[in-house]
């Protein structure tokens, strides 16, 4: 099994679009959390800090774990490291 | 079934389910008729529990198997779509069903941290292991340790870990099942922790996974249902909009927030009534501080004097003409309650007194984070908040019978779209959960405090005569009207009263009890079977006798399922220390044990087998030492490391677990050329002359 440089540029985009939902992700847990506080002073549906915690942040995390899913295979298909249909 | 096709029997699932639903709300209807008809709830409450475990039974029975992928990863053709559901159910457990909503209520903006924690985990799942997993292919998550790291050690490691933390979460959940039973049918403790086990047992004995995966989506529709009907009513009975999860926020925590600082102003009549009452609290405790300083100074002779004084009084009240009888028992039951010696006045005292403070403080704001006395505190309270998100975070990507789910599905592909929807559907309950806390706060702040004791709601008559540890309700102050510090509240109370709060009739309640099983029972099972595939795939058959026949490793998995099941409802009839610990716990080994190996595994092709075990060893070992030092049960109460409470121990496992397996590879040689090929093969979903590692 020898690895060609589009599989390497597959696995090279992976790891790019991985970090950077994982940057969102953090962005939309830890660093919302830390200032929570300061986020309450603005009112979106509630104070903004415990609407996040309580809802806001759970929608982002859907919306990453969606996007990821199909940024992914569609890649899967553009590398031609797809598996075929129906297995 | 062999020659049918992925997408008709996708088809025909959706079939069946769309039946199944149609079906259980027609149940629902007929003993709402029931009901109406003057069936006694009782009767109504065992129609719930035996229909809902006969259900179960039943698609259990139905899923009967004897073939090994079948029984361990129900034939890998479970579709994204239902498969979410399952993971739904089996994530989302008594204490997320039950518990959440009334931690929430109490803890405000802090108790998020398990709504954030609890679902924030799946991006992780998602982004490090789900697909890469479902590659890879095999039964269990041993097995994966044990290909990619070479060797039986760091399998035997990771059944360890998956033993304990299962075993740990298993008891939980066991716990909730006997609850809700003895709540519903007023069956004894005991009985309804073996009534459940039955139900968890139809199920998962005949069929492994297969029958569960099944029963979970029949339990998520329940559990679903049943959760969101209340809270819909409720919202619609306070706002007329059938949207909680908007106005609650909207239009209910504003009329919460003024009414908190109301009860803090004494200026106000209400903050008046309200203080009139911690007065009477702030006096108790300060009475029990003075016996407190009593006993310091005076010893036993102090003790004997004040015991000595009660005896008195019963004199007293005796010699008095015409003698209260209610208030000469009271007085004989303090005497009889008086503490045998000092080291027992002293618990006792403490006790009372930090009862009283607690009842005579403010009322803390709903939406306030990290409230403390000063900056020091705030900041520890954040800091704990952040470590707990974390820990809970990480956990969740490293529970073995979560990420066992995703072995199930048929394709890479169709395991990232099953992460997609498992967390939409645990979304729905989760972002219902704080919207129901602040309807709920809404109800007594706004209308049961400040009426009066003469015309109590019938829901809290109804709990606080069922349990006095769920409702609470005295006239401390005696002028007839009720001040928010004569209510205490258990947390199980916010969902276990919303039907009756929302003015619904006893069936919904037989519901939300009938959803509360689903989510206990569901999880309990999937928790099981981690446990007995653990132990009869990855030690027995893996590492004992690999030449066992099919046949053979079954019926071990099975036995070891009955044993498994038997020895958990013991250990939880004994009532051992506190769920939510217990669950915590549980998050934090898995996250220090598995989280660190697994993913470095599939990201760094250097990490090798020595690597593996220290970082697994290590840093379960870390987690394991600071919960046993520091939590109270073990009675070391050793100083906490950075103030992080022992609920988050994993703060410490998983960086010790990410260095041991760093520092572990690089000081022995890289792993063989198999076993980067066998990176390779997980990383990408389809290889040109690729391996392959596909159990059958």
């Amino acid at each position: 099994m020898q690895l060609t440089d589009k599989h390497k540029e597959y696995w090279q985009k992976t790891l790019r679009m991985t970090g950077l939902l994982l940057a969102i992700w953090f962005v939309a847990t830890f660093v919302v959390e830390y200032f929570a506080r300061e986020l309450n002073s603005i009112t979106f549906i509630g104070p903004l800090g415990f609407y996040m915690s309580a809802q806001g942040s759970l929608i982002i995390y859907v919306l990453i774990i969606g996007f990821y899913a199909r940024y992914m295979n569609n890649l899967d298909q553009e590398y031609g490291v797809h598996e075929g249909e129906d297995e | 079934m062999a020659s049918q096709t992925q997408s008709q029997f996708n088809a025909q699932l959706k079939k069946y389910y769309s039946f199944y639903t149609g079906g259980f709300i027609a149940f629902v209807i007929v003993v709402g008729i029931l009901e109406q008809m003057g069936v006694p709830n009782k009767i109504l409450g065992y129609m719930f529990l035996f229909a809902t475990i006969l259900l179960y039974a039943g698609i259990g029975f139905m899923s009967k198997t004897a073939e090994v992928a079948e029984y361990y990863v129900a034939g890998r053709r479970v579709p994204a779509f239902f498969n979410g559901m399952a993971t739904g159910a089996d994530w989302m457990s008594a204490a997320s069903f039950i518990g959440m909503a009334g931690t929430l209520y109490h803890a405000g903006h802090d108790g998020l941290a398990f709504v954030t924690g609890w679902t924030g985990g799946y991006c992780l799942v998602a982004l490090f292991l789900a697909p890469y997993l479902r590659k890879f292919g095999q039964f269990t998550i041993p097995d994966f340790l044990g290909a990619r790291f070479g060797g039986n050690l760091p399998r035997l490691i990771g059944v360890i870990a998956a033993i304990t933390c299962s075993f740990t979460y298993v008891i939980a959940q066991i716990y909730g099942v006997g609850l809700i039973t003895s709540r519903f049918t007023g069956l004894e403790f005991g009985v309804g922790v073996f009534v459940g086990l039955a139900g968890i047992l139809v199920c998962s004995f005949l069929g492994g996974m297969k029958a569960v995966t099944w029963t979970q989506v029949a339990q998520y529709i329940i559990l679903i249902v049943a959760y969101m009907i209340p809270v819909v009513w409720l919202s619609v009975k306070q706002t007329g909009v059938p949207l909680p999860q908007i106005v609650a926020y909207t239009t209910v925590l504003p009329k919460v927030a003024d009414l908190e600082k109301q009860f803090n102003d004494k200026a106000t009549p209400k903050g008046a009534a309200e203080d009139s009452v911690r007065q009477i609290f702030r006096d108790r405790a300060a009475a029990a501080d003075a016996k407190l300083k009593g006993l310091e100074a005076g010893g036993a002779n102090f003790l004997a004097e004040e015991k000595a004084k009660l005896s008195a009084k019963v004199a007293e009240l005796k010699a008095a003409p015409a003698p209260d009888v209610k208030a000469v028992e009271a007085a004989e039951k303090a005497v009889k309650d008086f503490p045998a010696d000092a080291a027992a006045a002293k618990a006792a005292w403490t006790k009372d007194k930090a009862g009283a403070a607690a009842r005579a403080a403010p009322v803390k704001a709903h939406a306030q984070p990290y409230q403390g006395k000063d900056e020091a505190a705030q900041d520890k309270a954040r800091k704990n908040f952040l470590a707990l998100v974390m820990c809970l975070m990480v956990g969740t990507a490293a529970l073995p019978h979560i990420l066992m789910r995703y072995y199930t599905t048929p394709s890479v592909k169709e395991a990232r779209i099953s992460v997609f929807w498992s967390l939409f559907f645990i979304f729905l309950l989760y972002f219902t959960a704080p919207s129901l806390a602040v309807l709920v706060k809404g109800e007594v702040y706004g209308n049961l405090v400040g009426s009066s004791f003469a015309s109590l709601p019938a829901w809290v008559s109804n709990w606080a005569t069922v349990d006095k540890t769920l409702m609470n309700i005295a006239d401390i102050n005696k002028d007839g009207i009720i001040q928010l510090a004569e209510i205490v509240i258990g947390g199980d109370l916010v969902v276990l009263a919303t039907p009756e709060i929302a003015g619904l009739p006893y069936v919904i309640s037989g519901l939300v009890a009938a959803g509360g099983l689903a989510a206990a029972l569901s999880t309990a099972d999937g928790l099981l079977l981690t446990i007995a595939n653990a132990l009869s795939h990855d030690l027995y058959y893996k590492m004992i006798d690999p030449n066992a026949p099919t046949v053979r490793r079954i019926a071990v998995s099975k036995g070891l399922l009955l044993v498994v099941a038997v020895l958990a409802a013991y250990v939880t009839s004994m009532k051992p220390g506190d769920i939510l610990f217990l669950v915590g716990a549980a998050f934090s080994l898995a996250a220090s044990g598995f989280f660190p190996a697994l993913v470095l595994g599939v990201f760094w092709k250097r990490a090798n087998k020595l690597g593996a075990i220290i970082g697994m060893s290590a840093g379960l070992g870390t987690c394991a030492y600071y919960m046993y030092m520091t939590y109270p049960f073990f009675k070391v109460n050793a100083p906490l490391w950075w103030d992080i409470n022992p609920i988050s121990a994993g703060t410490f496992g998983i960086p010790v677990g990410f260095i041991g397996v760093i520092i572990g590879s690089l000081i022995s040689p890289a792993p063989s050329k198999e076993i980067q090929e066998l990176v390779d093969h997980v990383r990408y979903p389809n290889l040109a002359g690729d391996i392959d590692t596909s159990g059958r």
